[in-house]
C-alpha cells in the first residue's frame, strides 16, 4: 500500500465508490483469507495439481489450460447436480437472502451477500453455460473467468461456512451451501485449497482422523481420560477399542479427543455408557465422525466416510451411534446412506437398555447420542443431581448443520433441562432452524482469518451477549466439535465470562452413578457449587 | 446500465409496433404470425427447460430442514417444515408455492422483539410478491373470455367479484389497479434498497418494464382509449380455431399490447421467470427429510479409492501392539 | 443556557446525524441494512453502534472524564477492530461528532458567545479519540492473543501427554489494562 496522504485520512465524508459489484475489484485483507495448502497434504490424498502457492502472490501458478478445466468442471458438475444448475438458473435476485447472512451482518461486506456470493459464480455459467449469457455478455450480468474473477470466487468460496441460513429464507429454496461446495470443487480441481481443510483431509486418510492421532495416541488420550474420571468420581471406565462382536460402534468427532472443552464433552459421554454398562467400542480406525473432506469434493467426503461402515461391518457390531457434531451429522443423515447403502449388514437401531426402537434410522442404523440419551432420560434410566450444575446459567447455540440439515432441537433442550436448573433461550430468530452460524463451520476454523471468524460470529456472540446480560448466563452449551473450538475465542473477544460445553459434559457431571465417591469437582476439576472450600 | 438497457429495449420494442403496424401495414405479421410464434415457443420453450432439469440427476437429499425432526413419539414433530412423508412435503410445497411460505418467514420472529419498523421491508416484499403474482393469475384467467365463445361461467363469476364496486365504465377491476401497484412496488424496492439494487442486473429490469408496459397498454385500452373489442374477439377467436382473421380497424394499442405479451412468452423460458416452473424441482423444499431412515439412490453413484483398514493396520501394527489394541494380524 | 443544555437538548438530531455519519463508511448496501434493520439481534452492528453512541452521548455531557464511557466505545471499538478499518478510520467517528457539532451549534455558539466551551468540549472529545484509539490497539491484541491460545490449546494435550510441559499456565487476557485506561483519561 502507498503511504495514505493525510488529508486522505482525514477525509471525513469519506463514501465508498459507488461502482458496479462486478467493477469492483476484491482486494484480499489479510485476517479474512486461510493460508493456502501445502503441496503434500494434496499429494497424500491424490488430488490434482498439487504445488507451493501462497494466496498473497500475484502468481497462483495455476495450471497452463486452468479456464478449461474450470469450466469443463463447471459444465459436468451442472449436469450431475440438479440442484447447481436450478440454483444457478432461477435466481430472481430479489434480495431476501441479502442480510440473513452472519459474514454480511457482521461485516458488511456486500460480496458476502448470499445472493452476490452465488453470482460470483453464476456470471461464469452465464458466460460459458447459457447462450444469453455468451451472446449478451455483461448486459446479461455474464463475464470471463480471468485470474481476478477465479480469486474473487475462491476468496469468498472461503468466507461460506455452508451453514445454509440463506436457504430459509429463499422462496425456491436457493442453497448457496450446494454453490459453495461445488465451487470448492471446482478450485479444488486446480488445487486451490486451504491448509486447515487440506491438511486435516490428509491426516484423516492415513490415520483416521482429522487430527492425525494414531493409534496409541488415541489410546493413551482416553486413558488420561480414564485417570481424571477416576481422579474425579472414584469410578475407573474401561472403554473398549477395537472390539470385535461389539453391539455398538460409537464415533465421535476426533476435536473431542484432543482439545479442551471438547475432552469434557468425551469424558462425559465415557462416563454416562460406562455407567449403563453399554456393550460398545470405540474405534481407533474410525476415529473421525466428522469429514473434512466435504469441504473439498463429494467424493472425497465419500472416500473418507467409507471407514465408519468398513469399521462396523469389520468388527460385526449392530449399530452406530455418533457423537456431538455439527458437519458430522449432515453428512451422516444427509449423504451416509446415499454413498454407501444399502447397509444391510447392521441391524436397526435398538436402545438394549429402553428397548426402544429408533425407525428414524431404520435404513443406515447410525443414531446421535442425543437422540439416545433423551431417550434414557424420558424412560426414567437415569438418575441427576441437577444441583451439580447449579454454577452453570445456560444457553443453547444450535448448531448450523444439526439444524438446518437434520431439524434435532427438541432433544438436546429435552437433555439440558433434564440435568441443569438454570436454561434459558436466546432470543427466538437467533435459535432453532434460524441460528446464526459459530462463524468458523465448514473448515473455517483456522487461525490466520480470526477477524473474519470475529465477524462471522458476532450475531451469534451477540445474542449470547444479551442473555449474559439478561439472565446472566456463564455456559453456551452446544453439540458441535467445531463449534466448541470455535466459541471460546469468540466468547473471549464478544462477551469475556462465558465458557462453553458439550452437553454431555453436563450429563456427566450431573449423573449419578453407582458406586461413585462424593463428587468434590466437576469434570473440569473445578468445585462443584458448594464445595469451593473443600 | 441494467436498468437503462432494459428500459430502452422495452421502448424498442413499442416502436417496432408502430413501424411494422402503422408504417408497413404488417398487420398480419403482428396479429398471427408473431403471436403463433410466441405461444409456440413458450410452450416448447418451457417444456424443454423442464425435461432439462429433470434429466439432471438429484444425487443427495438435501431438504432444508426448518423445523424439529421426526425422532421420538413423545417429541413433536413439525411435519409440513421438517416433513418426514410424501404428504408433509406436499404441504410444505403448497404452502411454499402458494403462501410464498419462506418469504413470509422472514416477519415472523421480529414482531415480539424489534420495534414494528424492522419487518416492515421484508414482509412487503412477501405481500409485494403475493399480490403481483395472485393478480397476474387473476388477470390471465379472465383474459379466456377473449378465447372462448360462449364465455364460461367461471370466468364470469371472476369478473364480477374482480369488479364488486362496480366503480366506473367501464367497470373498474381492482386486479387491474392491484397489479399496476404491485408491479411498480416491486421495481421501486429493486431501484431504492441498495443491496437489492446492487445485485439488480438488465434481466430482472427487463421483464419488470414489460410486464408494467403490458399492463399499461392494457389498462389504457380497457379504460381510455376506445378499442374495437369485437374486432379483437373476432381476432383471437381466430387465433384459437385455427382460422386467422385480421378485422380492420383494431388500435395501434392493441398491437403494442399484444405484441409485448409475445415478447414475454418468447423471452419467459430463457429467463429467469422459469422459476416458476423450477419451484416445484428445488431440492431443497421437494424432499422428505427421512434420510436415514429410506435409502436416497445417487444415479451417478460410483465406487472411489478408500483408505482401508488393512492398510491402515499394516502402517501402524507395531504400534497398536504395543499398545494392547487388537489386530487381525499377528 | 449553557453549552451542555443545549447539547442535552439537541441530544436526538445530533446523535441520529453523528449514527448516519459514521454508518455511511460503510459500503452502500451495507450502510443502509445497518440503519434500516432495527432489530438487534439480526443487525448487531447496526444496534450496537446506535446504542452505545447514544449511551456515549449522555456521558460525554453528563461527566467526559466517566469510568462509564469505557464499555460504550468498547462495544463499538471491539466491531471496528475485526471489520475492514485503519486505525485511523477506526477512530474516526469522534471526529464526525465534533463536526456535526459544530455546524448544528453554529448559531448557538456565536450568538451566545460559547467558542470557549467548544473549544472545551472538543479537547475532550480528542482524549476520547486517543482512549478510542487504545481500545482500539488492545482489540487488536487481543485477537493475536486468542490466536495463540487457540493454537496452544490445541497443542497442550499433546504437550503434556509427551510429557514435554509440566505446567503449562494458561494466561488470563488483560484485564488489568482496561482499568490502566481508564485512569488515563482521570490523569
Amino acid at each position: 500500500m502507498a503511504n495514505p496522504k493525510p488529508e486522505e485520512l482525514a477525509k471525513i465524508d469519506y463514501q465508498p465508490p459507488k461502482t458496479g459489484w462486478m467493477d469492483t475489484p476484491t482486494v484480499f485483507k489479510p485476517g479474512i483469507f486461510p493460508y493456502a495448502c501445502k503441496p503434500k497434504s494434496l499429494e497424500t490424498v491424490g488430488f490434482p495439481n498439487p504445488r507451493q502457492w501462497s494466496v498473497k502472490d500475484e502468481d497462483w501458478k495455476l495450471p497452463p489450460n486452468w479456464q478449461e478445466i474450470f469450466i469443463e468442471g463447471l459444465r459436468e458438475r451442472v449436469s450431475k447436480y440438479r440442484s447447481f444448475r436450478l440454483f444457478l438458473d432461477i435466481c430472481v435476485r430479489c434480495g431476501a437472502c441479502a442480510d440473513k447472512c452472519h459474514f454480511f451482518i457482521g461485516g458488511g461486506d456486500p460480496k458476502n451477500m448470499p445472493v452476490l456470493r452465488g453470482e460470483l459464480l453464476r456470471s461464469v455459467y452465464r458466460k460459458y453455460c447459457t447462450t444469453t449469457g455468451r451472446i449478451m455478455g455483461k448486459i446479461a450480468g455474464a463475464r470471463d473467468l480471468t485470474t481476478d474473477v477465479l480469486k474473487e470466487i475462491w476468496y469468498y468460496a472461503f468466507q461460506c461456512t455452508e451453514c445454509r441460513r440463506c436457504s430459509l429464507f429463499c422462496p425456491y429454496g436457493i442453497d448457496t451451501a450446494e454453490i459453495t461446495i461445488l465451487a470448492r470443487e471446482l478450485l479444488n480441481l486446480l488445487g486451490l485449497n486451504i491448509e486447515w481443510i487440506a491438511g486435516p483431509v490428509a491426516n484423516c486418510w492415513l490415520t483416521g482422523n482429522h487430527l492425525g492421532l494414531q493409534p496409541h495416541t488415541i489410546k493413551d488420550a482416553f486413558d488420561m481420560f480414564c485417570d481424571d474420571i477416576e481422579t474425579i468420581t472414584g469410578i475407573r471406565v474401561t472403554p473398549t477399542f477395537n472390539r470385535k462382536g461389539a453391539e455398538i460402534l460409537f464415533v465421535i468427532p476426533s476435536g473431542s479427543m484432543f482439545a479442551d472443552p471438547g475432552t469434557f464433552t468425551c469424558m462425559g459421554e465415557l462416563l454416562l455408557l460406562h455407567e449403563l454398562g453399554l456393550d460398545y467400542t470405540w474405534s481407533t480406525f474410525a476415529s473421525e465422525g466428522g469429514d473434512f473432506g466435504f469441504f473439498t469434493t463429494n467424493e472425497m467426503a465419500k472416500r473418507l466416510h467409507a471407514k465408519i461402515y468398513e469399521e462396523a461391518k469389520r468388527l460385526k457390531v449392530k449399530w452406530i451411534m455418533g457423537g456431538e457434531c455439527g458437519h458430522m451429522w449432515r453428512v451422516w443423515h444427509q449423504y451416509h446412506n446415499t454413498w454407501y447403502g444399502p447397509v444391510d449388514f447392521l441391524e436397526e437401531p435398538v436402545s438394549p437398555i429402553t428397548g426402544t426402537k429408533f425407525e428414524n434410522a431404520k435404513s443406515n442404523k447410525t443414531i446421535h447420542i442425543c437422540e439416545f440419551t433423551a431417550d434414557l432420560i424420558k424412560h426414567g434410566k437415569l438418575n441427576f443431581d441437577k444441583s451439580r450444575n447449579d454454577n452453570l446459567i445456560v444457553t443453547f447455540h444450535d448448531s448450523c448443520n444439526v439444524s438446518r440439515g437434520m431439524g434435532m432441537f427438541e432433544e438436546p433442550r429435552y437433555i439440558i433441562q433434564n440435568v441443569c436448573n438454570n436454561f434459558y433461550e436466546m432470543p427466538p430468530q437467533t435459535i432453532r432452524e434460524q441460528t446464526f452460524c459459530c462463524g468458523s463451520g465448514a473448515g473455517l476454523n483456522a487461525s490466520e482469518n480470526m477477524e473474519s471468524r470475529l465477524r462471522g460470529g458476532l450475531p451469534r456472540a451477540n445474542a449470547v451477549k444479551y442473555v449474559a446480560k439478561k439472565y446472566g448466563v456463564n455456559m453456551l452449551a452446544c453439540i458441535c466439535a467445531i463449534d466448541r473450538a470455535a466459541l471460546p475465542p469468540l466468547m473471549d473477544y464478544w462477551v469475556p465470562g462465558v465458557r462453553v460445553t458439550g452437553v454431555h459434559e453436563m450429563v456427566a457431571n450431573a449423573l449419578i452413578c453407582k458406586g461413585e465417591k462424593k463428587r468434590t469437582t466437576n469434570l473440569r476439576g473445578e468445585p462443584l457449587p458448594g464445595m469451593e472450600g473443600e | 446500465m441494467g436498468i437503462i438497457f432494459s428500459f430502452f429495449a422495452v421502448i424498442a420494442l413499442i416502436v417496432i409496433v408502430f413501424i411494422g403496424v402503422q408504417g408497413a401495414n404488417l398487420h398480419y405479421l403482428f396479429g398471427v404470425v408473431i403471436p403463433y410464434a410466441a405461444f409456440f415457443i413458450f410452450l416448447l420453450g418451457v417444456i424443454y427447460r423442464v425435461l432439462q432439469w429433470g434429466r439432471i440427476p438429484v444425487p443427495f437429499r438435501i431438504p432444508t430442514t426448518a423445523g424439529q425432526q421426526k425422532s421420538h413419539p413423545w417429541i413433536k414433530t413439525n411435519p409440513i417444515d421438517n416433513p418426514f412423508t410424501a404428504t408433509g412435503v406436499f404441504i410444505r410445497m403448497a404452502f411454499e408455492v402458494l403462501l410464498f411460505r419462506s418469504l413470509f418467514r422472514n416477519t415472523k420472529a421480529e414482531l415480539r422483539d424489534g420495534p414494528i419498523l424492522s419487518y416492515g421491508s421484508t414482509k412487503w416484499l412477501w405481500l409485494g410478491g403475493l399480490a403481483f403474482h395472485y393478480t397476474f393469475l387473476i388477470i390471465l384467467t379472465r383474459h379466456l373470455r377473449f378465447f372462448f365463445e360462449p364465455i364460461p361461467g367461471v370466468i364470469k363469476i371472476i369478473e364480477s367479484l374482480d369488479g364488486f364496486f362496480q366503480v366506473g365504465a367501464p367497470v373498474l377491476y381492482l386486479t387491474d389497479l392491484i397489479f399496476i401497484a404491485a408491479v411498480t412496488f416491486l421495481f421501486l424496492r429493486r431501484v431504492v434498497i441498495p443491496q437489492v439494487r446492487y445485485i439488480s442486473l438488465a434481466q430482472d429490469y427487463f421483464p419488470l418494464f414489460l410486464i408494467f408496459s403490458i399492463g399499461l397498454t392494457g389498462v389504457l385500452m380497457r379504460y381510455f382509449l376506445k378499442t374495437d373489442v369485437v374486432g379483437i374477439k373476432e381476432l383471437t377467436m381466430g387465433l384459437v380455431t385455427f382460422k386467422p382473421v385480421v378485422p380492420k380497424d383494431i388500435n395501434i394499442i392493441f398491437y403494442i399490447h399484444l405484441f409485448l405479451v409475445s415478447t414475454l412468452f418468447i423471452y419467459f423460458p430463457m429467463s429467469k421467470l422459469m422459476h416458476m416452473a423450477g419451484v416445484f424441482l428445488s431440492p431443497t423444499r421437494n424432499l422428505a427429510n427421512n434420510n436415514r431412515a429410506e435409502m436416497h439412490v445417487n444415479p451417478w453413484n460410483y465406487p472411489v479409492k478408500v483408505h482401508t483398514y488393512e492398510e491402515y493396520e499394516n502402517d501402524f501394527r507395531d504400534k497398536m501392539k504395543a499398545a494392547g489394541l487388537p489386530v487381525e494380524k499377528e | 443556557m449553557g453549552f451542555k443544555e443545549i447539547l442535552s437538548e439537541k441530544k436526538p438530531l445530533i446523535v441520529e446525524k453523528w449514527l448516519d455519519a459514521i454508518l455511511n463508511n460503510y459500503p452502500a448496501d451495507a450502510s443502509k441494512f445497518f440503519k434500516k434493520q432495527k432489530d438487534g439481534f439480526r443487525n448487531p452492528v447496526g444496534y450496537t453502534i446506535s446504542t452505545s453512541i447514544k449511551g456515549l452521548f449522555d456521558e460525554i455531557i453528563e461527566d467526559p472524564e466517566s469510568e462509564k464511557i469505557y464499555p460504550y466505545l468498547d462495544d463499538i471499538m471491539k466491531i471496528k477492530a475485526v471489520q475492514d478499518f485503519s486505525p485511523s478510520k477506526a477512530v474516526q467517528f469522534i471526529y464526525l461528532l465534533k463536526k456535526i457539532i459544530r455546524i448544528e451549534l453554529d448559531n448557538e455558539i456565536t450568538q451566545k458567545n460559547l467558542s470557549n466551551d467548544l473549544k472545551i468540549f472538543e479537547d475532550q472529545l480528542d482524549k476520547l479519540a486517543l482512549l478510542a484509539f487504545d481500545i482500539y490497539m488492545l482489540c487488536r491484541e487481543r485477537i493475536f492473543e486468542i490466536r495463540v491460545k487457540e493454537l496452544k490449546n490445541m497443542s497442550y494435550r499433546l504437550l503434556k501427554r509427551a510429557n514435554l510441559v509440566r505446567e503449562l499456565e494458561e494466561q488470563e487476557s488483560n484485564f488489568a489494562a482496561e482499568t490502566v485506561l481508564t485512569q488515563n483519561i482521570k490523569g
